[in-house]
């Protein structure tokens, strides 16, 4: 990654939140939207903006779930896990989405850096039950075999992306 | 206050004087509530529960976070209490490595006393404890995650004492732990070495890296000659640990105790101390003659302090002394006056402090691979080296230092405390060499445990701009006030509050103690027949022998010449 754009990046979000302690978990979330995770790299500039330890730092990022500290993919796909959809059959659309992907509990990621998928405990969308969201776009009524459609639609999606 | 407020404790009517909160006045009142997380020199944490107590409605309070009002009542000893702090104990104990005979802190370890203390016969929860995981690399401190109570006190002594903030909380729940930034080792992390953590750890969580093998080792061989030297620190909190009053001068026992051991010449590092006087004042007179010096010279004989600044404030480093602390200085004489013998030498430092393990380590004191100082021990290695050779402490008759550096002065006894390496070097630079002159020094502000001082010294008819600071926090402070523009000429700094005394290698004492050893270091000064390092006469013989042309080279350090590889 380019370091200069990533310090340009780090300077827009710093002077929209403020320099200042109060202002860390604020910039560590404008960091994440931008990045889709916090880079590491990151960290020693922020701390010193923020004036704050990395370790302080760290400490926040490992302690709220919604932080990563690891690359996520171009699509983020959560999967609503809470009671309303694990009861309505939640989990084979994980399964299924995890086969189709190469994936598992522990690795979240495909090397492509294309897909990413974990689960959520509650979207608060239990009417539309069970959901998965795409970067924030709600998908209702899902079923394993919508997911592996959806997937599908997502690639395709994307070389279209390229080819233009 | 013109009417005394009062509140119950126990039945019994207690005075409120400005107290901050329940827990001081129930201490002062006689009564040693438990705890775990609470210090007086930390913020309040609440985090252990170990200091509640009932109010009169049968509620519980945090007795660390609430503050006294007049009128209340409460009991600290109730059966309900007495219940809760053995359910915290025991659930503490479920996951906690309970092979207490093994563990470096066996002896000084809180839950271990408080274990026994409210008479925890059994653990009722299943055993969930996991093997030691040992981090190990940084020289002065080894951590074991495993054994940690997450009470939080080296992570504020970290971040609010000493302002390094290299460790801290991570993660949450039943995965959180203590950890620097992405779990780096704490070698490759900002730590500076000064061990506060492994001082305020209530169990053998982070504990001081412990080198007394490798010493028994050099004393066993009967083809090595083992030389030491004793900082000026150690000789009033060593005593404690047999049973002496805090603060008394045990050096003369301290000798015949090393001498008993093995060593085969020791050394008084106060005598290192006078050349760092007679070096560092020369620095400072000579800015001082120059003038147009924005900056201070700041102090360098603390090892932490250095890092610190080496981390930190790295455009700062030219203007740290150029001086080699005591220990190093003298080690680099020692072995310059060792080279005359063929047999194998082997030089052992014992400092208060944990940081010198670090600074022996550094490339700039291995001329030609070979570190200067071989090992450092801190007062409670020694403590326990003194220990294991069965030797009655308290019944040893003193005995005094070796030659040829037999001679120091009360100007290098007085390092050991903050605001006595400015005393020292303003002995020499003083053009008042009276008697009085000296004894007046003691009333410019120089004295006292107070994190920052400041005064204003005339030397050779003009004014010198004076900050000693301790805790590497306070230090900070003062930085960034140099920054806005104030002015000084000289700035001590210590990492530890109160100086070397305070090293987190000596016995652990509470704030309240802290105070006799510095009483204890004022009076061996007084004891001294000598007391500016210019007057001793060993000075002389040394500029005129070893150091003859060698002085740069001996004395001399440039930090901050290339010198990237972290301590490890």
């Amino acid at each position: 990654m380019n370091t200069h754009e990533m310090y340009q990046t780090a300077d827009a979000i710093l002077d929209r939140c403020g320099r200042e302690q109060r202002s860390v978990i604020a910039v560590l979330q404008g960091i994440q939207e931008h990045y889709r995770y916090l880079p590491r790299e990151l960290f020693p500039y922020l701390a010193e903006q923020l004036g704050v330890s990395e370790a302080r730092l760290y400490s926040v990022a490992t302690f709220y779930e919604n932080f990563s500290l690891d690359p996520k993919g171009h699509f983020v796909i959560k999967v609503c896990d809470g009671t309303a959809c694990h009861v309505r059959k939640s989990i084979p659309i994980l399964e299924r989405l995890r086969s189709d992907l190469g994936l598992s509990d522990k690795k979240v990621t495909t090397d492509d850096l294309l897909f990413t998928v974990e689960t959520v405990s509650c979207l608060g969308a239990c009417g539309l039950a069970p959901v998965i969201t795409v970067n924030d776009k709600v998908h209702p009524g899902m079923t394993p075999d919508k997911a592996s459609e959806l997937i599908k639609q997502l690639r395709e999606e994307l070389q279209n992306a390229d080819n233009a | 206050m013109t009417n005394k407020e009062t509140m119950l404790i126990d039945g019994v009517p207690v005075e409120i004087n400005g107290e901050k909160n329940l827990l001081e006045l129930i201490r002062k009142a006689g009564i040693s509530l438990p705890t775990f997380c609470y210090h007086s020199e930390l913020s309040v944490y609440g985090a252990c529960r170990m200091c509640m107590v009932e109010n009169e409605r049968g509620g519980l309070e945090a007795a660390c976070s609430t503050p006294p009002r007049a009128g209340m009542s409460i009991r600290t000893n109730t059966e309900r209490l007495r219940r809760y702090r053995r359910v915290i104990l025991e659930l503490l104990l479920a996951n906690h490595c309970r092979d207490c005979t093994t563990c470096e802190n066996n002896g000084q370890c809180k839950l271990q006393s408080l274990a026994k203390r409210f008479n925890i016969e059994g653990v009722r929860f299943p055993n969930t404890a996991e093997k030691p995981l040992i981090e190990n690399s940084s020289v002065s401190v080894v951590r074991d995650a495993h054994k940690c109570i997450l009470c939080g006190d080296c992570v504020r002594m970290c971040n609010e004492v000493q302002n390094v903030g290299a460790i801290d909380f991570a993660r949450r729940g039943s995965k959180m732990t203590i950890s620097t930034a992405f779990d780096v080792p704490l070698a490759e992390s900002p730590c500076v070495g000064c061990g506060q953590c492994a001082a305020v750890c209530p169990t053998g969580a982070i504990v001081v890296k412990n080198d007394v093998e490798k010493v028994w080792k050099a004393l066993d061989d009967k083809n090595t000659r083992v030389s030491v030297q004793i900082a000026p620190a150690v000789r009033v909190a060593l005593g404690q640990a047999f049973g002496l009053p805090g603060g008394e001068n045990s050096m003369g026992k301290i000798v015949a105790a090393l001498r008993r051991m093995g060593f085969d010449s020791i050394f008084d590092t106060s005598t290192g101390a006078d050349l760092t006087v007679l070096e560092e004042s020369g620095e400072l007179a000579a800015r001082l003659e120059e003038g147009g010096h924005e900056l201070p010279l700041f102090s360098s004989c603390c090892p932490a302090w250095v890092r610190f600044c080496e981390t930190r404030f790295p455009e700062l480093l030219p203007n740290v002394s150029s001086c080699k602390s005591p220990m190093q200085m003298f080690a680099a004489v020692i072995r310059e006056q060792a080279r005359a013998s063929s047999r194998r030498h082997v030089h052992v430092a014992v400092m208060p402090c944990t940081a010198k393990k670090y600074e022996a380590r550094r490339s700039e004191f291995c001329p030609d691979g070979k570190p200067d100082v071989d090992y450092v021990l801190t007062t409670q290695e020694l403590v326990r080296m003194i220990r294991e050779s069965n030797l009655i402490f308290s019944e040893l008759e003193p005995e005094a230092v070796d030659m040829p550096f037999g001679t120091m002065t009360g100007a290098g006894v007085i390092f050991g405390v903050t605001g006595g390496v400015t005393e020292a070097v303003l002995r020499r630079l003083a053009s008042d060499k009276s008697n009085s002159g000296l004894m007046r020094l003691a009333y410019t502000g120089v004295r006292g445990l107070e994190g920052v001082k400041e005064t204003t010294v005339e030397v050779g008819g003009k004014p010198v701009r004076i900050a000693m600071v301790s805790g590497l926090g306070n230090a900070a402070k003062l930085i960034e006030r140099i920054r806005q523009g104030e002015h000084f000429d000289f700035v001590e700094v210590m990492a530890c509050p109160g100086g070397c005394i305070n090293g987190a290698g000596q016995p652990f004492v509470p704030a309240e103690e802290k105070a006799q050893r510095s009483a204890g270091l004022y009076a061996a000064d007084k004891l001294c027949s000598i007391k500016r390092s210019e007057e001793n006469p060993l000075m002389m013989s040394l500029y005129g022998g070893i150091l003859k042309g060698r002085v740069h080279e001996l004395l001399h350090v440039h930090y901050g010449a290339g010198e990237e590889e972290r301590h490890g």
